[in-house]
C-alpha cells in the first residue's frame, strides 16, 4: 500500500491502481531504463517488496510487471544484468503456479536477448523441462514456452545441441498431448527444425514420432467466425512437412499411411495418399523395399474401387512418386533392382485385364500402368516394351469399333507420357520393337468410318509423327496423304479439323513432305477451281477448307513462303474479276492469312516476309479497287464486310514489327494516304491519283473507305516509332471523322482517330489537339446532320482518354451523362457505354500497344456513377431508361469482387431496374443480382418480397437467356436462411412448374434446379 | 401403411452394405449443348437424355455413388415420349435381394414428379427380371396414394430428400 518512488521521481500508487494502467506505468518505466535514467536493477530493486511479497497473487503482479518492462527493453540489457535476471526467473520458475505464466513471459523476453550469456540459454530450457508441466498450462502460456524454445533454437543452435537428445526429449514431453490449432502449427515448426537442423534424435526417434503422428490424419475444422484463421489445409501442409522430413520415420510412417489408406474416412485417404507422395521424394531403397507390396495393394485398391476421382486422382500421384523414387535408387551389385520387380508386380496385376474380352477394368488398368511408367523414362521402357506389343494384339482381335477406340485411347496415353522425357535416341526405345504393327494399327484405326476412332487415331498419328526418326518416309507420306484425305473428303466438321491441327504440329518437322503432299494440292485445287471448272467445282466449303488447311499448315517458314503468295493471288483474282465475287470467300481468305500471321510471330524473319508481302499487297488491291470505276464485281473489296476482314490481317502483322522495322514501313504507308505515293504498290498501273482526304463524292467516296487500313496499319505499331506527319493526319482524321454520310468512314476515322491520340504524349501539342476535337465535338453535337457521327468520335475519344487517366475524362464523361438524357441521341448513348466498358480488340487494346490503365473501369464506375444515379432520379420517365441501361453496361463490365462491394448503394435502382421493359437492363441486372444473392444474403433478404415477384415475373420473358437468368437467380434465393424464404415455398414450386415445361431445354433444366432447391427447403435431410 | 423400405430398408443403412464392393461404371459427360439448344425459336422436345439426366444423378442410399455409377439407371432403359406425355424408367438393382429397391425407386419417381411438367404420365419400374420381389415393388411404386403417404413419413422424406440433394 505504500507509495512506490523510483529514482526517475515518478510516483506509482502502485497497488490501489486498476490493473489497466499497468501499461502506462511500464511505458514509463521502459521509457525510463531506455534513456538511461534508471536501469533494470533500479526497476528490481525497487520492485522489491512486490516481488518477495508473500501473498502469489501480488508477486505475480510484480513479476509481471517487470516481465512486460523486459519485453519492451531486452534489446538494451547488459550481459550481467541478464545473467542475473536469467537466475531469478529460472529460480522463479518453482514457485506458486499463479506465478508461472508472468515468469514465462518474461524468459521469453530474455530469449531474445543478444547479451545472454553462453550456456544460459540450456539452462533456461532445463529449467523449463525439469519445472513446467507445460500442458497443463493455458494456451497462450503454452505458446510462450514454444516462442521460446523457438527463439533458442534460431540464436543459439550449438548450444542446444550440446544436450545431445535431451532436448528433443525435453521437447516431446512438452507438446505430448498439445491440441490448440495455434500451438500446434509452432510445435510442428520446432519438431521440423529438430528434424532438417540435425539436432540428435538418439533413442527418441519413435517418441517424437508418435507425438506427432498421432494427430494424423489431420481432423479439424475452424469454428464459425473464427479470428485465428487457421484453416485445416495449414495444419496438414504442416504436419506433412514433419512426417516426410527425414526418412528415420519411414519404418513408423509407411504401416500409418496404409492403415489410414484401407480406412473408409475419404479424407484419411485422400491426406495419406498425398503424404506418400511427398515422403517418396526423400525415401530410398531401404526404407521402401518391405513396404512395397502392401502400398501397392492398396494403391491398387484406391484406383479399381474408386469412389471419387480425386482420390483415384491422388492415388495415381502416389503411384508415380513411388516409381520415380525407385527409379532414383543406387543400386551396389548385389542388390535387387527395386524398380524392375516392383513393376514386374504391377504388370502382372493390370496386364491381365487388358486382354479381358468384357474389358471392364480396362481403364483402371491401363490408369495404373501409365501411371506407373510416368515415374521415369527407364520405368516408361519397361512398363511400354510389354504394353504396347499387347495392345496392338489385341487390337487385331477385336472387331468392333468401340473397342477399338478403347484400345487406341489406352495407347495414345501411352504416346504421350513419352513426351514428359525430352527427346532420346529412339533406338533403344520399345516403340521400335512393334514400330510396323503399331503404325498398321494406327492407320488401320484411321481408315474406319467412325469419327470418334478417326479423331483418336489422328492424335495418335500425330504423337508418333513428332518422335524423331520413328517413321520411315513412306509412313510419312502414307500419314500426310491420311491427313489430306480428312481434310478433302470428311464430311464431320471435327475430323477435319483434328486433321488440320495435326498437320500444323507435324508440319515443321516434315517441311518438305508437307509442302510436296498438302500445299501444292490445294494450291492447286483453288487454281483450277478459279479458271476451268467454274461451273463444277464451286462447292464454297471445299474451297474454305483449302484456305483454312493452307493456313493450319504454315507452321514452317519454307511453307509460309509458299502459302501466302496462294493466299494472296486469291484476293488479286477477285480483284480482276476472275472468280465470281463473293464477300464471304474474301473474309475467308482473309481469315486465314491473319491464322498464317498469328502462326509466324514467334519467328522474326517468317513474320517480317508476312509483311513485306501482305500489307503493300493489300493496300495496293484496294486502292485499285477504289480507282475502278463502276465495275460491280471488284467492289466486293471496297465492301464493310471484306475491309473489316483486313483490318486484323494488317494488325497482326504490324503489332510485333520491331521499331526499326516499323518506322520502315510507315514511312511509305503515311505518305501514301496523305500525298498519294502510290510507288511501293505492287503492280504499277493506277488511272488516276489516290487521295483519300480530299472532298468530292465518287470516286473519293469509295477511296476513304481505304481509312479502315490505315487504322489497322498505325493504330497497330509500338508507340515509340514516330508516325511521320502526325498531326496533318490527325486533322485530316478528325475531319473525316464528321463530315460524311457514310457511318463506316466516319467511324473508323473517329478510332483511327482515337487510337493515335490514346498513344500521343502528353503536352501542348496534344492539348492543342484536343481542344480541337472538344471545338468539333461542340459543333457537330448540337446541330447539323452529323450529330450522330460527332457521337461516335465522342465515344471513341472518351474512351481513349479513360484509358490513359487524361484528366479531360470527365468533361467528356459530363457530356455523355447530359446528353443521356436527350430525346434523339440518348438511346444511343447508353449503348455507347458498351463500347467505354468493354476491350476493343482492334484500335484500343492492350495487344495493339495502347496505353491502358489496369483500373478503369473501376474508375470510371466511382466518377461516374454516383452522378449517374443522380440524374436518373431527375430524369422524365421516358428517358430513366436510358439511365439503366448505361449503369447496366457499366456493371456488366465491373469485376465480380468489386461489383459485390458496391451493389449494395445501387440497390434500389437495381430493384427498379428490373421492372424496366429493356432486355439489356433486365439481363444485365439479373447478372448483377445473382453474385449478390449468394454472398450478402443478408442485405438481399430485406428485398425478399420484391425479389421473388420479380424474378418469377422473369420467366415469362420472351427471350430465352433472361428466363435462364431468372430462374438462377430464384435458385440462389433458395439459399437464403430459411425463414426469410419459407414463407414463399408454396408459391415460388407452384409458379415453376410452368418453367419446367418450357419449350427450351436450357430454360427447363435451370427450372429444375431451382424447383429441386425449394422443394428442399425446410425439409429433413437437406 | 407402406411397409416401403421403412423397416428393412432403412435398417440396411447403418449396417453393414449389403453390397459394399459395386462394379463401379463410368459417368457421362453433362449433354452437349447444341446450336439449335441455343435457338430461341425452336422448340427441343424432352427426351430420353433428358429424363435420364434429370435421374442419373441421384444418389444410391448406401453408396457415396449416384445411380448412373452403379448402372442402376441406363439411358437405353430411360423412355420418354413427349407428345404423348409418358415417362418411363426401367432400374436395375446391384443385386437381387436389394433391400433399398424400393427406396431407389421412390427417389427416381419423387425426383420426376418434381422435375416433369405436371402433364406427365410417370411409370417407374424394375427392369424385369432382376429382382427378386420385383411385382411387389413395381405394385408399391405405381400406387399413387402409397407414395404420398411415404413422403408423409418424415425418416423416409430424409433418406429421399438425401438421395436427391446429390454430390456436392
Amino acid at each position: 500500500m505504500s507509495p512506490f518512488v523510483l529514482k526517475t521521481g515518478a510516483c506509482f500508487f502502485f497497488f490501489k491502481k486498476p490493473h489497466r494502467t499497468t501499461f502506462n506505468q511500464n511505458v514509463f518505466l521502459f521509457l525510463g531504463v531506455k534513456a538511461g535514467t534508471c536501469t533494470i536493477l533500479d526497476v528490481v530493486e525497487n520492485l522489491g517488496s512486490p516481488l518477495e511479497n508473500a501473498d502469489p497473487r501480488i508477486r505475480t503482479r510484480g513479476i509481471q510487471m517487470l516481465s512486460e518492462v523486459l519485453m519492451q527493453c531486452y534489446s538494451l540489457l547488459q550481459e550481467q544484468e541478464v545473467t542475473h535476471l536469467v537466475l531469478f526467473y529460472e529460480n522463479r520458475l518453482k514457485d506458486h503456479h499463479l506465478v508461472i505464466p508472468s515468469v514465462l513471459q518474461g524468459l521469453e523476453a530474455l530469449s531474445m536477448c543478444e547479451a545472454l550469456a553462453s550456456g544460459l540459454a540450456v539452462s533456461v530450457l532445463k529449467a523449463i523441462f525439469q519445472e513446467v508441466h507445460v500442458q497443463s498450462l493455458l494456451q497462450l502460456d503454452r505458446h510462450t514456452v514454444y516462442s521460446i524454445i523457438i527463439n533458442f533454437m534460431s540464436s543459439r543452435e550449438a548450444e542446444l545441441k550440446s544436450l545431445g537428445a535431451d532436448f528433443t526429449f525435453g521437447f516431446i514431453q512438452v507438446m505430448d498431448g498439445e491440441k490448440d490449432p495455434r500451438n500446434l502449427l509452432i510445435a510442428f515448426q520446432i519438431v521440423r527444425d529438430i528434424i532438417v537442423k540435425g539436432y540428435a534424435l538418439g533413442p527418441f526417434a519413435e517418441e517424437l514420432f508418435e507425438v506427432t503422428s498421432c494427430y494424423f490424419p489431420i481432423d479439424f475444422n475452424p469454428p464459425p467466425n473464427d479470428a485465428h484463421g487457421i484453416q485445416r489445409g495449414d495444419l496438414i501442409v504442416s504436419l506433412r512437412a514433419v512426417l516426410t522430413a527425414t526418412p528415420i520415420f519411414a519404418e513408423f510412417l509407411l504401416p500409418l499411411l496404409i492403415e489410414k489408406m484401407d480406412s473408409d474416412v475419404q479424407s484419411a485417404k485422400l491426406d495419406s495418399l498425398q503424404t506418400l507422395s511427398a515422403a517418396c521424394a526423400i525415401y530410398g531403397q531401404k526404407e521402401l523395399k518391405e513396404f512395397l507390396p502392401s502400398l501397392w495393394s492398396s494403391l491398387r485398391r484406391e484406383v479399381f474401387q474408386t469412389a471419387s476421382e480425386k482420390i483415384e486422382g491422388e492415388g495415381l500421384a502416389a503411384l508415380r512418386a513411388l516409381t520415380a523414387c525407385l527409379s532414383r535408387l543406387v543400386l551396389s551389385p548385389d542388390d535387387e533392382d527395386l524398380l524392375e520387380s516392383f513393376l514386374k508386380n504391377v504388370l502382372q496385376d493390370c496386364r491381365h485385364h487388358l486382354c479381358e474380352p468384357d474389358m471392364k477394368l480396362v481403364w483402371p488398368s491401363a490408369k495404373l500402368l501409365q501411371a506407373a511408367a510416368g515415374g521415369s523414362l527407364r520405368a516408361y521402357y519397361q512398363i511400354t516394351s510389354s504394353v504396347l506389343p499387347l495392345l496392338v494384339e489385341e487390337y487385331t482381335k477385336h472387331v468392333q469399333s468401340s473397342q477399338h477406340r478403347t484400345i487406341l485411347e489406352v495407347l495414345l496415353g501411352f504416346l504421350k507420357l513419352r513426351q514428359t522425357w525430352g527427346p532420346e535416341e529412339e533406338d533403344k526405345s520399345p516403340l521400335l520393337f512393334p514400330k510396323a504393327s503399331l503404325c498398321s494399327m494406327v492407320f488401320s484405326a484411321v481408315a474406319e468410318p467412325n469419327v470418334q476412332l478417326q479423331l483418336v487415331g489422328i492424335q495418335a498419328l500425330t504423337f508418333l509423327g513428332s518422335l524423331q526418326g520413328l517413321l520411315e518416309p513412306p509412313d510419312v507420306e502414307m500419314l500426310v496423304d491420311h491427313l489430306v484425305k480428312f481434310i478433302l473428303f470428311e464430311e464431320d466438321p471435327q475430323t477435319s479439323l483434328a486433321a488440320m491441327e495435326a498437320a500444323g504440329t507435324l508440319a515443321p518437322t516434315y517441311p518438305e513432305v508437307f509442302s510436296r503432299c498438302l500445299v501444292q494440292k490445294f494450291s492447286g485445287k483453288l487454281k483450277t477451281g478459279t479458271v476451268s471448272e467454274v461451273l463444277e467445282d464451286i462447292n464454297p466449303s471445299h474451297q474454305e477448307r483449302y484456305l483454312k488447311a493452307l493456313a493450319a499448315v504454315s507452321t514452317h517458314p519454307s511453307i509460309v513462303r509458299e502459302t501466302v503468295p496462294v493466299l494472296l493471288e486469291q484476293l488479286q483474282q477477285v480483284q480482276e474479276g476472275k472468280i465470281p465475287s463473293d464477300t464471304q470467300f474474301v473474309v475467308s481468305v482473309c481469315q486465314s492469312l491473319q491464322q498464317v500471321a498469328l502462326k509466324c510471330q514467334q519467328d522474326p524473319q517468317s513474320y517480317w516476309f508476312f509483311h513485306q508481302a501482305v500489307v503493300p499487297c493489300l493496300l495496293g488491291l484496294g486502292v485499285q479497287a477504289a480507282m475502278q470505276e463502276n465495275s460491280h464485281t471488284s467492289k466486293v473489296l471496297l465492301k464493310e464486310e471484306a475491309l473489316s476482314a483486313m483490318v486484323p490481317v494488317i494488325s497482326t502483322a504490324c503489332i510485333h514489327l520491331s521499331p526499326e522495322l516499323a518506322s520502315q514501313s510507315v514511312s511509305k504507308v503515311v505518305p501514301l494516304f496523305l500525298d498519294g505515293e502510290l510507288s511501293f504498290l505492287p503492280g504499277n498501273s493506277f488511272p488516276s491519283t489516290f487521295q483519300p482526304f480530299q472532298d468530292g463524292e465518287s470516286p473519293m467516296a469509295a477511296q476513304r473507305r481505304l481509312v479502315a487500313l490505315l487504322m489497322a496499319f498505325v493504330c497497330s505499331l509500338p508507340r515509340n516509332v514516330p508516325i511521320p506527319q502526325q498531326d496533318r493526319l490527325l486533322c485530316e482524321l478528325l475531319a473525316l471523322s464528321c463530315s460524311y454520310d457514310c457511318p463506316f468512314t466516319s467511324t473508323v476515322a473517329a478510332k483511327c482517330f482515337a487510337g493515335l491520340v490514346n498513344k500521343h504524349p502528353a503536352g501542348t501539342q496534344l492539348d492543342h489537339l484536343l481542344e480541337m476535337a472538344m471545338n468539333k465535338l461542340e459543333q457537330g453535337l448540337n446541330e447539323g446532320p452529323h450529330q450522330s457521327q460527332a457521337l461516335t468520335l465522342l465515344l471513341w475519344v472518351c474512351k481513349a482518354l479513360l484509358l490513359r487517366y487524361h484528366p479531360l475524362t470527365t468533361q467528356l464523361t459530363d457530356k455523355l451523362l447530359v446528353l443521356l438524357g436527350d430525346s434523339v441521341l440518348g438511346p444511343k448513348v447508353s449503348d455507347g457505354f458498351v463500347l467505354l466498358m468493354a476491350d476493343s480488340p482492334d484500335v484500343l487494346g492492350k495487344s495493339c500497344h495502347a496505353e491502358v490503365r489496369l483500373m478503369f473501369r473501376q474508375r470510371f464506375f466511382t466518377e461516374c456513377v454516383p452522378q449517374l444515379v443522380q440524374r436518373f432520379h431527375a430524369a422524365v420517365p421516358d428517358m430513366k431508361s436510358n439511365y439503366l441501361k448505361a449503369l447496366s453496361h457499366i456493371l456488366n463490365h465491373l469485376p465480380k469482387p468489386v461489383l459485390v462491394t458496391e451493389l449494395p448503394s445501387l440497390l434500389s435502382l437495381l430493384l427498379e431496374a428490373l421492372s424496366c421493359h429493356d432486355r439489356v437492363v433486365q439481363m444485365s441486372t439479373l447478372h448483377c443480382l445473382q453474385p449478390l444473392l449468394l454472398d450478402a444474403p443478408h442485405i438481399m433478404s430485406l428485398h425478399i418480397d420484391t425479389l421473388v415477384g420479380k424474378f418469377l415475373s422473369l420467366t415469362d420473358s420472351p427471350t430465352m437467356a433472361i428466363r435462364i437468368a431468372a430462374l438462377q437467380c430464384l435458385y440462389a434465393l433458395a439459399s437464403f436462411p430459411t425463414p426469410v424464404v419459407i414463407p414463399y415455398k408454396a408459391r415460388v414450386i407452384k409458379a415453376l412448374a410452368k418453367p419446367l415445361d418450357d419449350k427450351k431445354r436450357l430454360v427447363r433444366k435451370e427450372a429444375v434446379a431451382a424447383r429441386g432447391e425449394w422443394f428442399l427447403l425446410g425439409t429433413p435431410g437437406r | 401403411m407402406l411397409r416401403m423400405a421403412g423397416g428393412t430398408g432403412l435398417g440396411g443403412v447403418g449396417a453393414a452394405l449389403e453390397n459394399a464392393n459395386p462394379l463401379v461404371f463410368r459417368r457421362q459427360g453433362e449433354r452437349a449443348v447444341t446450336p439449335r439448344e441455343e435457338d430461341e425459336a425452336l422448340p427441343d422436345a424432352i427426351d430420353g437424355r433428358e429424363v435420364f439426366d434429370l435421374i442419373r444423378a441421384i444418389s444410391d442410399p448406401e453408396h457415396p455413388l449416384t445411380l448412373e455409377e452403379l448402372n442402376v439407371v441406363e439411358e437405353a432403359r430411360v423412355k420418354a415420349n413427349d407428345a404423348n406425355s409418358t415417362v418411363s424408367v426401367a432400374f436395375t438393382p446391384t443385386i437381387p435381394h436389394c433391400s433399398m429397391a424400393t427406396l431407389i425407386g421412390l427417389s427416381i419417381k419423387v425426383k420426376l414428379i418434381r422435375s416433369l411438367p405436371e402433364r406427365f404420365k410417370v411409370d417407374v419400374h424394375i427392369t424385369q427380371g432382376t429382382h427378386a420381389s420385383e411385382h411387389a415393388v413395381n405394385k408399391q411404386l405405381a400406387d399413387k396414394e402409397r407414395v404420398a403417404a411415404a413422403l408423409e413419413n418424415s425418416h423416409l422424406l430424409e433418406v429421399v430428400n438425401q438421395c436427391l440433394s446429390g454430390r456436392s
